[in-house]
């Protein structure tokens, strides 16, 4: 993409710092938190951010409608949106890149049924699915990473495949049979780094959304378990107090909001970055 | 032409089986069906009157024969919750999903086309620039929390429209934004990439050489051409809608049928459930079929594959 490298280049510099400093935020949480984030204070509940009026220094971002501190609270999400993202992308491209990669090399009757199990995991309604395997099993992180790690695969596979069609018929691959190599070499010394570039993208991408879906089901009562802090859970246990004090919903739909962003902008930076170390 | 129909008719069938065997077999994941639907208060007495009362214990095999059969000829179980069958349910709730739907496509669609057409027309403006950058910031604002917003902001402090229900038309315009906001950003790319390649071409340049006006060049001859790819996406794109409609029509409390969906789910009623993620998808492969259909019609080239 030519015409406008600056402004595609601050964006994905400050997606990086936004995603460097959620992982930072996360991975040190117990050391960053003012306060613990599961100590309820009935005396002080609903205390409003420090800037607002009847904010107190003491609570940052206010207290939750339990008084527990709702920038610790904020903090320890931040664990949980990071850990369902990266958790649920390293299943599910371990399964789309699998299908993918074999669909797209061996082509004939496995890329049909590559193509068939595609076809039918987007035919699956994604939230109504993952609400009743969680709602079946027990509500618990491990399961809603599984969940959507089962679930969200196929733009993986997706891009797994045409990519590797692509690599299969150039020729460094046509040279590797010519010298004898074996078919688990090619796939994986041959073909697999030439595509990873457009998977890393992929995995950008699949991260927010598993971010994104995470919140919705914890939103619905169906994801993360009370009393864990999930940014989707927090939004939800406060949108009866949301008419009355709208920050309620602001604290934690911003992070939401600013850490996909933020994973989206260096899934577009990192998109021209190594599309640009390619062509050179 | 008839191949190519045939072909995707087979699939769209092959694929509707397999979704019936996963939606019987998701209602099973819990390991014991008669266990979870007594509840956890449940004495061993209660549990086995249950089992025999809804036939959970005949062998696994004879049940989802029975289910797909008694499916196959449009009876998709009765619920334990209401005593009455899933699909009368399902009908009952699925004007208000598809008016919110389509609400929400056709709120798309008049979003994302003349936004990605201004776009393309200034290929690298600041004006494409910003449009492109309202795509990113679409796709990362979580839906459910910008329907709370707009409840706040447009429903309670306005006082502009109604934050729930759907009494009146008028309840449908804030949901179907909120759901129109999630098709938004592919429909908007698709456009202007579309246009793009669009107004590059050569027709359109004997179009400019013959004095055409640029309205009538960009509407007409440009847009035509674009137009292809976004009507099949906006079929698809009208299926992950339905079924994700589940989140907005709980925001905004709308009794659709991903309601009925959520509802079945934390109450247990398992039969619905069963019922509705199969009529979803049923549902996205029809949409798919027919956006195959479409593309198929309107490009020719595609009928010979």
């Amino acid at each position: 993409m030519s015409g406008f490298p600056p402004l595609r280049r601050i964006a994905a510099g400050l997606g990086a710092v936004i995603v460097l400093g959620v992982a930072f935020a996360a991975i040190f949480a117990p050391l960053l938190v003012p306060h613990d984030p599961f100590l309820q204070d009935l005396n002080q509940r609903m205390v409003p951010p420090s800037w607002m009026e009847g904010g107190m220094p003491a609570h940052l971002f206010g207290t939750d409608q339990l008084g527990r501190d709702y920038l610790s609270r904020l903090i320890y999400g931040a664990r949980i949106s990071m850990l369902i993202g990266v958790m649920t992308v390293i299943t599910s491209g371990l399964i789309g890149i699998t299908l993918g990669v074999l669909g797209g090399f061996f082509g004939g009757r496995v890329d049909d049924v590559v193509m068939f199990a595609i076809t039918c995991r987007l035919s699956i309604p994604l939230i109504l699915v993952a609400l009743s395997v969680v709602s079946l099993i027990g509500s618990s992180l491990t399961v809603v990473v599984f969940t959507l790690g089962l679930l969200l695969w196929d733009r993986f596979a997706v891009v797994a495949r045409t990519t590797t069609m692509q690599v299969r018929t150039l020729d460094y691959v046509s040279a590797a049979w010519a010298a004898g190599c074996s078919r688990s070499y090619i796939l994986l010394r041959e073909v697999l780094p030439n595509i990873v570039h457009h998977l890393i993208v992929v995995a950008t991408l699949e991260m927010a959304l598993a971010i994104l879906l995470e919140a919705a089901l914890s939103f619905l009562g169906l994801g993360v378990p009370p009393p864990l802090p999930s940014w989707g859970l927090m939004i939800s246990e406060a949108k009866d107090y949301m008419f009355f004090s709208p920050w309620v919903i602001m604290v934690p739909g911003i992070a939401l909001f600013v850490l996909v962003l933020g994973i989206n902008f260096l899934g577009d930076g990192l998109r021209d970055l190594l599309g640009a170390t390619r062509d050179a | 032409m008839v191949t190519f129909l045939a072909r995707r008719a087979l699939l769209a069938l092959l694929v509707t089986l397999t979704v019936l065997t996963i939606s019987f077999a998701l209602t099973r994941l819990s390991g014991d069906l008669a266990v979870s639907i007594a509840g956890p208060q449940a004495t061993a007495q209660d549990v086995e009157i249950i089992r025999k009362a809804y036939g959970l214990d005949r062998p696994l095999l004879a049940q989802f024969f029975d289910w797909v059969g008694s499916a196959a000829s449009g009876d998709l179980g009765r619920s334990y919750l209401y005593h009455e069958p899933a699909a009368k349910l399902i009908r009952e709730r699925l004007p208000v999903t598809l008016t919110l739907g389509l609400t929400g496509l056709c709120i798309a669609l008049l979003t994302a086309i003349p936004l990605g057409i201004l776009a393309a027309m200034r290929e690298g403006s600041l004006l494409d620039r910003a449009i492109m950058l309202i795509a990113v910031i679409g796709q990362a604002m979580p839906s459910f929390w910008l329907g709370l917003l707009l409840i706040i902001w447009v429903g309670l402090k306005l006082q502009l429209l109604p934050i729930s229900g759907v009494d009146t038309w008028d309840g449908y315009i804030l949901p179907g934004i909120v759901l129109a906001f999630s098709a938004i950003p592919a429909l908007m790319r698709l456009t202007r990439s579309g246009m793009v390649d669009a107004l590059a071409s050569d027709y359109i340049r004997t179009a400019r050489a013959k004095g055409l006006s640029r309205a009538s060049i960009v509407l007409k001859h440009a847009l035509r051409n674009a137009a292809m790819p976004v009507v099949a996406v906006a079929a698809v794109q009208l299926g992950f809608m339905l079924s994700g409609s589940i989140v907005i029509e709980s925001v905004f409390s709308l009794h659709g049928v991903g309601y009925l969906g959520w509802e079945s789910i934390s109450k247990n009623d398992f039969p619905v459930v069963q019922a509705v993620v199969l009529f979803l998808a049923i549902v996205y492969i029809c949409l798919t079929l027919l956006a195959d259909l479409l593309n198929a019609v309107l490009d020719p080239r595609l009928r010979a594959a």
